[in-house]
């Protein structure tokens, strides 16, 4: 192959993918971004043309979930290309080598790209015990996020504990745990990726995004790309149509459960989730969890460990709840519920992102109060 | 002497760290430290233990199914819910695909560079991998043009100078045997494993909802709904979609994987006396095929000691205790710590540290013990324990494997006997799985569409105090989870995970865990490149965020446990 410039239209073609395929493809990509269709031809434009920016992936406090969704990558052969667009210099759980080689790995893409590669971090920093709780090459995790955080173009924050600390900080936070905007204030072009894990059609999507116009999305007021995080699971449900109406699960497996009625009574948080699962959907398309039965756990959302537990008690009474209900009113009461859900739990923890909020989130309880009883087994 | 230290131990889940003492071209001795805590069951404690199993659930996204189906199971256990016969031939379905995509994963992503040199399949001829891979196998992406067109890709990768995870890694290193056809011909099934794995995962999704971390467990059974008639259910388009992934699996299983792991391991028959560790195995057993107490079991639980296939013992939870001699948690009260909490508390080396202090403590793990020893969990622990039990198709499917190689039974115990037995699983299992599907669509059929036990669900059914215990075999092994429940809430929750088991430092008799003792006398023709080391410890599928817990054994909890 003569010059880099334009492999992958090359590798594509040598694969069987025509054009059209890749068309197709970056349709449903530019869907993803809630871009026009005319997007498309730029994205394949773009996409022929790429080199190989490097990306290193650390992972800390984690648990490999979002490195797993990133294998699921859908769209299979062309998304298999699409992971080769990237130079992945540094990610523990894929590479071949270990130890000292593999710390060399990521040294030398820190000493020799600086400001030029991307870093994604998976998991959360703990700042107990003096980094003790999460050490790789005898290196503290907080040590490793400042040093090649620090020296990154930009910082991907993957999955709910990397983005606000997730699980290991839910109360009582044994080990300090925090996610890279607390541990590691002010890192270039932070992109969180909230969710747990990070859906990977979502991960493609932020990629492909970068590669394409060589800058990142639009964010929201946690820094969290709009074409992901700008609507709330209630907002896009399949199930809609019932909490309007006010067909509801009681019991799990009565005729209601079995006929897709909608979960609420049986504690979703899918008014107060700010996360495209219901069109993206998971693995290639195939379900999301609603549609198999279960509600929404708001697994994007900040301390949801703490904020959207117990998981079976449905939010707080709503406004003009079931027809015409305002949703946004419901996410106003989740901080009602939430106050009262750690006064039940006995848990008392300082808020690290108080005073953080979307820009068209959940925001302070409004004056409104409860209109009626939601009923429900609380 | 040299001090050889690995960390990170990369292409396994989580933090781990080997260090070992090398002379005369072999491991003279080993320790296994896990570095990362996050104290999980501290988390736990207070909260709704009908949301355990989601909190639990994260404590690993590899094997994202384990602690959820083991919590739910403790807490079962405890309140006395009992999951309807569509939930538990539903949680079957979940367990077997995670058990079979996370082996295949392993061996093609995690462990087969350890065998496999990249750089070296650039030399194949490809008329000649063709000729190979169609002597051992009818899967058809073999021909001559198929294989060309991946070294051709290969190269390309190569050439544009980026080598990305390939990168720094130990190619050349005279410990790799393969001929460079064998590479290639592997090389093309990793590729194709990636894609596999992607495709059948799609069980999850339609079982749960998304992998990783599915979303359909619940106390008492699932939240998927079963219903032939209903669009929103599991219906018979469902059962049609996992009959086809089902029917897959089972092909690229036998026509890839099997036919690869046998030409693999012909090349490296001396590994099969090498990694052989501390010879007891332990097995909880898994697959209720029956809905009562004691259900019968697909694969049987039992232990082995001292590679005596001819006896497998009856298991006996209550025998079960740990060592904190060699971990960062308070001394004292790791055998009785009904009287006291166990605590974190890091005496290591400050960060930055180049050397563990291994006289002493030097791990987040703990070191459970059985009967006073350790014990190798995982497949080869439960195909042994099947094969000494009796079990038919374990029986003849480690025949077939042992004669091809043209080994004895002994050779299991060893490196290469934790690959073979892996696969031996994975088979097992794609012969099995869709006997669940037809379960679940004849169940439908009689008209029985419980997922639940709904009279437990509410907190006010349950007894004021109550213990329970779970117990799964996930595809890295033994796995347990106690509840202690009080007023509705968790007053406390330990888990005792495969990687403990396997992973543990020395106890307080000094007695080395698996890992250690299977590291010893492991050849390393070059300390700078410790490839052999990495070989014995991912033969083990390494799991370490499962393994790094606060565990409180109490004996008296652990004598009410129940198999599954």
């Amino acid at each position: 192959m003569g010059s880099r410039e334009g492999w992958l239209g090359e590798e594509l073609r040598r694969r069987g993918i025509s054009r059209r395929e890749l068309l197709f493809f970056c349709a449903g990509v530019a869907g993803t971004f809630g871009l026009p269709a005319s997007a498309a031809t730029q994205i394949a434009n773009a996409l022929t043309k790429a080199k190989k920016p490097i990306l290193v992936w650390l992972e800390f406090q984690d648990c490999c979930g979002n490195t797993e969704s990133f294998l699921r990558s859908s769209a299979p052969t062309v998304g298999e290309v699409v992971l080769d667009l990237l130079s992945v210099d540094y990610h523990e759980t894929i590479m071949a080598a270990a130890g000292f080689q593999a710390e060399e790995a990521l040294k030398g893409v820190v000493r020799d790209s600086a400001g030029q590669f991307i870093a994604v971090v998976e998991g959360s920093i703990p700042t107990g015990a003096d980094g003790a709780y999460c050490t790789i090459g005898g290196r503290s995790a907080l040590d490793i996020a400042r040093d090649v955080c620090g020296k990154a173009a930009a910082t991907i924050a993957m999955g709910t504990c990397a983005t606000y600390g997730g699980l290991p900080a839910a109360a009582p936070n044994p080990t300090g745990a925090l996610g890279v905007a607390d541990a590691v204030p002010g890192v270039k072009n932070l992109i969180n990726m909230s969710a747990c894990p990070t859906n990977a059609a979502n991960i493609t999507a932020l990629l492909t995004y970068y590669l394409t116009y060589k800058r990142w999305p639009p964010l929201d007021g946690f820094r969290r790309p709009l074409f992901a995080y700008g609507k709330t699971i209630h907002d896009n449900c399949e199930r809609r149509a019932h909490f309007d109406a006010g067909q509801y699960v009681e019991v799990w497996g009565d005729d209601a459960h079995r006929s897709g009625a909608c979960l609420y009574k049986m504690g979703c948080k899918g008014p107060v989730t700010y996360q495209n699962c219901p069109t993206v959907r998971w693995n290639d398309g195939t379900n999301w969890p609603i549609g198999c039965g279960h509600p929404c756990i708001g697994c994007a959302e900040p301390d949801f460990w703490d904020r959207m537990t117990p998981f079976y008690k449905h939010l707080p009474a709503v406004a003009g709840f079931g027809a015409g209900s305002n949703v946004d009113t419901v996410g106003a009461w989740l901080t009602v519920g939430t106050a009262a859900a750690y006064a039940g739990h006995g848990i008392l923890k300082g808020i690290q992102n108080a005073g953080k909020k979307p820009e068209n989130g959940a925001g302070p309880p409004g004056d409104k109060g409860p209109a009626g009883k939601a009923g429900g087994q609380s | 002497m040299s001090h050889v230290v690995v960390d990170p131990v990369t292409r396994i889940e989580g933090h781990l760290r080997i260090e070992a003492e090398v002379d005369g071209g072999q491991v003279q001795d080993a320790w296994s430290s896990s570095t990362m805590f996050r104290g999980i069951e501290l988390i736990l404690k207070g909260r709704d233990p009908r949301d355990a199993w989601a909190f639990t659930q994260r404590i690993c996204g590899v094997c994202t199914t384990v602690h959820a189906i083991a919590s739910v199971r403790s807490v079962e256990n405890a309140i006395g819910a009992k999951p309807p016969p569509n939930a538990r031939v539903l949680r079957n379905l979940i367990m077997a695909s995670q058990c079979i995509q996370d082996h295949v994963i392993h061996f093609y992503h995690l462990h087969a560079l350890d065998w496999v040199d990249v750089v070296s399949a650039l030399k194949a001829d490809p008329e000649k991998t063709s000729a190979l891979a169609q002597s051992i196998s009818d899967w058809p992406l073999s021909s001559t043009k198929y294989f060309a067109g991946v070294k051709t890709r290969l190269k390309d990768f190569v050439d544009r100078g980026q080598l990305g995870p390939f990168a720094n890694a130990y190619w050349g290193h005279p410990a790799y045997k393969l001929p460079p056809e064998a590479n290639l011909m592997a090389v093309a099934h990793y590729l194709e494993a990636l894609d596999w794995q992607r495709d059948f995962i799609k069980m999850h999704a339609i079982l749960g909802g998304k992998n990783p971390h599915l979303q359909s467990f619940l106390v008492g059974g699932m939240a998927t709904p079963v219903d032939p008639d209903k669009q929103a259910s599991i219906n018979m388009g469902s059962v049609a979609r996992m009959k086809e992934l089902t029917a897959r699996a089972k092909e690229f299983v036998s026509k890839v994987y099997l036919p690869d792991v046998l030409a693999v391991a012909s090349f490296y028959k001396d590994w099969a006396g090498v990694g052989g560790g501390v010879g007891n195995y332990m097995v909880y057993g898994e697959y209720p095929e029956t809905d009562d107490d004691k259900p019968a079991l697909f694969l049987p639980s039992g232990v082995i000691r001292n590679k005596n296939l001819g006896k497998v013992e009856p298991l006996d939870p209550s025998k079960i205790t740990e060592s904190v001699k060699h971990s960062w948690y308070e001394d004292g009260k790791a055998l009785h710590p009904r009287e006291g909490e166990t605590r974190p508390r890091y005496t290591g080396p400050k960060p930055p540290y180049e050397r563990l202090e291994t006289a002493a403590k030097y791990s987040w793990l703990k070191s459970p013990r059985y009967d006073g020893e350790p014990m190798e969990v995982g497949p080869l622990s439960r195909m042994l324990v099947a094969y000494g039990s009796g079990h038919k198709r374990v029986q003849e499917l480690v025949g077939t494997v042992l004669k091809s190689l043209g080994v004895g039974p002994e050779a299991l115990f060893s490196t290469l006997g934790r690959i073979a037995a892996r696969c031996v699983e994975t088979v097992l299992l794609t012969e099995k799985i869709d006997t669940w599907v037809d379960a679940l669509a004849a169940n439908m059929d009689k008209g029985d569409l419980r997922i639940h036990d709904t009279g437990k669900w509410d907190p006010s059914s349950w007894p004021k105090e109550a213990f329970g215990a779970g117990f799964h075999e996930a595809p890295r092994g033994a796995l347990g989870h106690w509840v202690h429940i009080k007023d509705g809430v968790i007053a406390n929750y330990q888990c005792i995970v495969p990687s403990t088991w396997n992973a543990g430092p020395r106890d307080g008799g000094e007695k080395r865990g698996p890992y250690e003792a299977a590291l010893l006398k492991t050849p390393v023709a070059d300390p700078k490149q410790p490839l052999e080391i990495l070989r014995t410890v991912h033969s083990f599928d390494p799991c370490m965020a499962c393994g790094v817990h606060v565990v409180d054994v109490e004996r008296r909890e652990l004598a009410r446990v129940r198999t599954p």
